[in-house]
């Protein structure tokens, strides 16, 4: 205990003096410019987070919404617990009814909405159907409808004319142009009529047993949403459905987890730069510690007492480091918040405090991790050191201490993305990244004996220390090339990821899907829209259908726990049919039939269907299709891109099944503000058929994309910091070395130049090696990426190629041989007396 | 004691039997490479021999683990060195403070103060050791070798790295405060000069004690 206390404060004073003597300058800046890149990522990323989640939040006109059989009441027990959170709540109830006009007659959704409905987005009315729409604030009033413009078309309707809802009589104030929570699923397929929550009960639709869904919606702060959320899961019954935003939409929810993964991916870049610096800035450090811990232990420290102290100033740097960092960075976001702000349309939410703990914890973690393996080799530093230099430290290790360290570090990257695949695939890419380049460097140290006497003198000189230095060249190379490679990465995933990605939703994406579409229809619809420009888009077959059994068992036996799931078991299922894979589709287990047999079913389920319900291939799935029972077989699974605005279905069956099923046909178009009015007609003409306008939810999607790409733009520019430090980093590591050197070259009569010339091969070869590396492993990393994480079509680029030799000969020449000038410069008397 | 390499086993001190008694002052001397250096080594404790044992205040220094002996050091031994070892990042006060430090001495800032004065650098005591000269670093360097009041006082060459004159100023300084203290002194030297000023003085050569006389 007492020795315990003795070294602590010995670790005290120690910190003091070697803090104001420069000592723990690398390594504090290491910490500091990784801590404040994180946290900036991590406070900036909260925020842009914050805003995508309220921006998705539209779609369910709140944050979370509760969907019940039975009626809901507004001062129920939910509604007064959210209330007591903090939160907002609003009620609304939904039922389809007959709305009449005169003879005329339609079907059509109600929704009757209460006060502050919607918490989240606006919605927007037009004054005549199909026109333009604009905001408005607040619901319908007593007495009042807000209509669907495809409602008033069918019924022949103005707006200010009037319509009868069961008992009531309603004014058309608005035709109904938006509603956030319209949704793009298509249960909603019916128009619709908004009326005052109020109102429902005059109509005299809704009693006791009347199909009718009620719904509460609760926004709020996300910690309060969160907290609430988890309370009404345990408190809900089991026919209550609780939704919240990443249920919502396929599609927003799809774009919403690839653009986390390209923040995550970012600030993963970062977090690896910061390890490899610090990692740098710790063996610096122990090799500058190695005389003053001998010298210590002469005088009688033990192995404990020394390691105490070592530690103790190691997690104090990193303490002290991580709370400098976590402050620059929230004064970096700030700033990068205040530059976005023409870019970023309405107000960032407040940042959340995650971020400055995982700086603090990522700070100790790599300092820790990485300082640990030079630390303990310190403690076996011999005492005898200090009659004879040569007697080594047993040499620093690279090999199996350093695995425990990079457990470390992917246990603080899962903590900071919560992905396995995203960090199962950066883990196996870096170990092979850095085993190659390890490979590759000790073939160049090697390979550079062999060159040494056919160039000149400077050049012979750089050469003689790559291959003298030997292992502290690979682990330089090894360093160097980790982060040209997480730079050459990020700007891969910038350029060409994020490019791919708008591509994947250009201009004339589909922004209307036309539902309902009977057989006889398809060919005078095919007719009609290419007389008036609107394309020839595909037909996709369409039936709806339940599923009943897996492998003969009913479903009751194995009803999925999550709310999702057990929609799926439960409620009607859009079935399609096709011969070739469709378009956004990708296979992830099985294969595409080929000239199926119709006898013997098969059905293709997408990936969440068959993880909702633990489905297996070959697995027999039951469908009663319109009183009529079809078995398949599971042939395949697919990955789905939902937000590819594409029909798609979670269940594809092979061409010849469903013939007999009296299905529909559905497709998607893209049309210009200009070609609305032309819906009008198409209601007219074709009243069966059912138009979704899904602008505004592709106007999200979009949204979401450009302020994704944003936010990795900026956080490049941290990232691009942080490499540049591992440069530093990397460059310091050697300087005492190189002074000596230096010093000795200059006093046999080398002039400054000449040894410069030197310092500037060296840094050159090592730096165009890495290079090369590093655009090699950079490639097939964004391909891999692209192709298995984000769905995405990859290109390979050969600039990358020239951008990482250009890169690492230059940043790594031109900063190496500047970062040693001074070195180069110091009197060599003064050296070499100093050592 | 034994080096073991992949071209044989060297041996570097054998069979040398030595005893120093309290208070005296005892040179080793020998040709570069008679394992000077080593044997002093073994008798601070800072290498264990392969065969063979070394008793310090009574005590077997060889049945002693490193910590073990490092506790023995911190209480009875004090070095200077050739090449000084001053800690770069430490002022020339904060070095002569660490042996003091170690032990947990209260007063370790006020007796370094005066062990700096009786070295005659009163006036350097907020210096880097860069900013001192190599005379002055090895003054700090015996300031701090006698700070703790050691039973002995092992020195490795304590002028090869300083010039004539400064290296006679040092050793008249060491040789001043070891009478002051009444330390046993151990000083391995090449120097026939400096290891005639001790009371006795042994020879090595080859690894092998071949003279022990008075100085």
């Amino acid at each position: 205990m007492a020795s315990g206390t003795r070294a602590l404060g010995f670790g005290l004073r120690a910190l003091g003096r070697e803090a104001r003597g420069g000592e723990l300058a690398v390594l504090f800046g290491a910490v500091l410019v990784a801590v404040t890149a994180l946290t900036a990522v991590g406070f900036f990323t909260s925020r842009v987070a914050g805003a995508i989640r309220l921006q998705a939040g539209e779609v369910l006109a709140g944050d979370l919404r509760l969907e019940s059989g039975r009626p809901l009441e507004p001062g129920g027990a939910y509604a007064r617990e959210a209330r007591a959170r903090g939160l907002e709540v609003a009620e609304t109830v939904s039922f389809r009814s007959v709305v009449f006009q005169g003879e005329l007659s339609n079907l059509a959704v109600v929704d009757g909405v209460g006060q502050g409905y919607p918490l989240r987005g606006r919605v927007r009315v037009a004054e005549a159907p199909f026109a333009p729409g604009r905001t408005i604030d607040g619901v319908p009033k007593r007495g009042e409808a807000w209509v669907d413009s495809r409602l008033l078309a069918r019924l022949d309707v103005p707006v200010g004319g009037t319509l009868k809802l069961g008992e009531l009589s309603l004014t058309v104030a608005h035709a109904l142009d938006y509603r956030p929570d319209q949704g793009s699923a298509f249960d909603s397929l019916a128009p619709t009529l908004m009326i005052a929550y109020e109102d429902v009960p005059a109509t005299g639709l809704l009693r006791p047993g009347s199909r009718a869904t009620w719904n509460l919606l609760f926004a709020g702060a996300p910690a309060a949403v969160a907290g609430f959320e988890e309370w009404l899961r345990a408190q809900k019954s089991p026919a209550e459905r609780l939704i919240d935003v990443g249920e919502s939409s396929e599609q927003l929810k799809s774009a919403m987890e690839r653009s986390g993964r390209f923040l995550n991916l970012s600030a993963l870049a970062t977090l690896l730069l910061a390890a490899v610096a610090v990692a740098m800035g710790a063996r610096r450090y122990a090799l500058r510690h190695l005389d003053t811990v001998a010298l210590l232990k002469c005088m009688g420290a033990s192995q404990a007492f020394v390691l105490g102290v070592t530690a103790f100033e190691l997690v104090s740097v990193a303490v002290a480091g991580a709370l400098a960092g976590i402050g620059a960075g929230y004064v970096a976001q700030a700033g990068l918040a205040a530059l976005t702000r023409s870019l970023v349309p309405e107000a960032l939410p407040a940042p959340t405090l995650t971020a400055a703990w995982l700086g603090l914890g990522t700070a100790l973690v790599i300092v820790v991790g990485f300082a640990a393996p030079p630390l303990l080799q310190l403690r076996r530093v011999p005492p005898a050191r200090v009659l004879r230099r040569n007697l080594e430290a047993p040499p620093l290790r690279y090999g199996l201490p350093y695995l425990l360290a990079a457990a470390a570090l992917l246990a603080m990257l899962f903590a900071l993305v919560r992905d396995v695949r995203l960090v199962g695939y950066v883990a196996v890419g870096l170990a092979a990244t850095a085993g190659v380049l390890a490979l590759a460097g000790w073939l160049l140290v090697r390979s550079t004996r062999a060159v040494r006497g056919a160039v000149g003198v400077a050049w012979r000189y750089g050469l003689a220390n790559v291959a003298r230095r030997g292992r502290d060249s690979v682990v330089q190379i090894v360093a160097f090339g980790l982060g040209l490679t997480v730079l050459l990465l990020l700007a891969v995933v910038r350029n060409d990821l994020l490019d791919a990605w708008r591509r994947s939703l250009p201009p004339d994406a589909p922004n209307h899907f036309l539902i309902n579409i009977a057989p006889s229809e398809v060919d005078p619809l095919k007719a009609y829209l290419g007389e008036h420009h609107l394309g020839s888009p595909e037909f996709a077959p369409w039936v709806r259908a339940r599923l009943t059994a897996v492998n003969g068992q009913p479903l009751k036996g194995r009803m999925p726990k999550s709310d999702r799931g057990r929609a799926f078991a439960e409620r009607e299922q859009n079935l399609s049919w096709s011969r070739e894979l469709p378009a956004d589709n990708r296979l992830v287990q099985g294969s595409w039939w080929h000239d199926p047999d119709p006898k013997q079913p098969l059905v293709s389920v997408a990936s969440e269907f068959q993880e909702e319900l633990g489905l297996a291939l070959g697995d027999r799935l039951s469908f009663d299709v319109a009183g009529e029972t079809i078995v398949a077989t599971v042939a395949n699974v697919r990955k789905v891109r939902w937000d590819g605005f594409r029909p798609n279905f979670f269940l594809v069956f092979s061409p010849g099944v469903l013939d007999g099923a009296t299905g529909t046909f559905m497709t998607s178009v893209h049309l210009e503000p200009a070609q609305r009015p032309a819906l009008t007609e198409l209601v007219r003409r074709f009243p069966g058929i059912t138009v979704l306008d899904v602008e505004t939810l592709l106007g999200q999607v979009r949204e979401l994309i450009d302020r994704a790409s944003l936010a990795v733009q900026y956080v490049f520019a941290f990232t691009l910091a942080s490499g540049v430090f591992v440069l530093l980093a990397a460059i310091q590591a050697t300087r005492d070395e190189r002074r000596y050197e230096s010093a000795i070259l200059r006093t046999l009569g080398a002039r400054r130049r000449v040894v410069l010339q030197g310092v500037a091969a060296e840094f050159v070869t090592l730096g165009l090696l890495s290079g090369v590396l590093a655009a090699t492993a950079a490639s097939l990393a964004g391909w891999q990426l692209a192709t298995r994480l984000f769905g995405l079509a990859y290109r390979f680029d050969a600039l990358l190629w020239l951008a990482g030799l250009g890169a690492g000969a230059l940043l790594v020449g031109v900063a190496g041989t500047l970062a040693t000038r001074s070195v180069v410069a110091a009197p060599p008397a003064r050296t070499l007396r100093e050592d | 004691m034994e080096v073991s390499s992949p071209d044989g086993t060297l041996t570097i001190v054998n069979d040398v039997s030595l005893a120093v008694a309290a208070g005296e002052s005892i040179a080793i001397v020998g040709a570069s490479g008679a394992g000077k250096s080593t044997l002093l080594a073994i008798l601070a404790g800072l290498e264990r021999p392969t065969r063979g044992a070394v008793f310090l205040n009574g005590a077997e220094l060889t049945a002693l683990d490193e910590d073990g002996r490092a506790a023995a050091r911190a209480e009875h031994v004090g070095f200077v060195f050739q090449a000084f070892h001053l800690v770069p990042a430490l002022t020339a006060l904060e070095n002569v403070m660490l042996p003091l430090e170690l032990v947990g001495r209260a007063d370790a800032a006020q007796s370094a103060a005066q062990a700096l004065d009786s070295v005659g650098l009163a006036a350097r005591r907020g210096h880097y050791p860069r900013q001192l000269s190599g005379g002055e670093q090895q003054r700090v360097a015996i300031a701090r070798a006698f700070v703790g009041r050691p039973n002995v006082l092992f020195a490795d060459e304590p002028t090869g790295n300083l010039d004539t004159a400064t290296g006679a100023r040092i050793a008249e300084l060491l040789f001043e405060q070891n009478r002051a203290a009444g330390t046993t002194l151990v000083l391995v030297t090449h120097e026939r000069a400096l290891a005639a000023r001790c009371a006795r003085v042994v020879e090595l050569d080859g690894g092998r004690l071949v003279g022990d006389g008075h100085g």
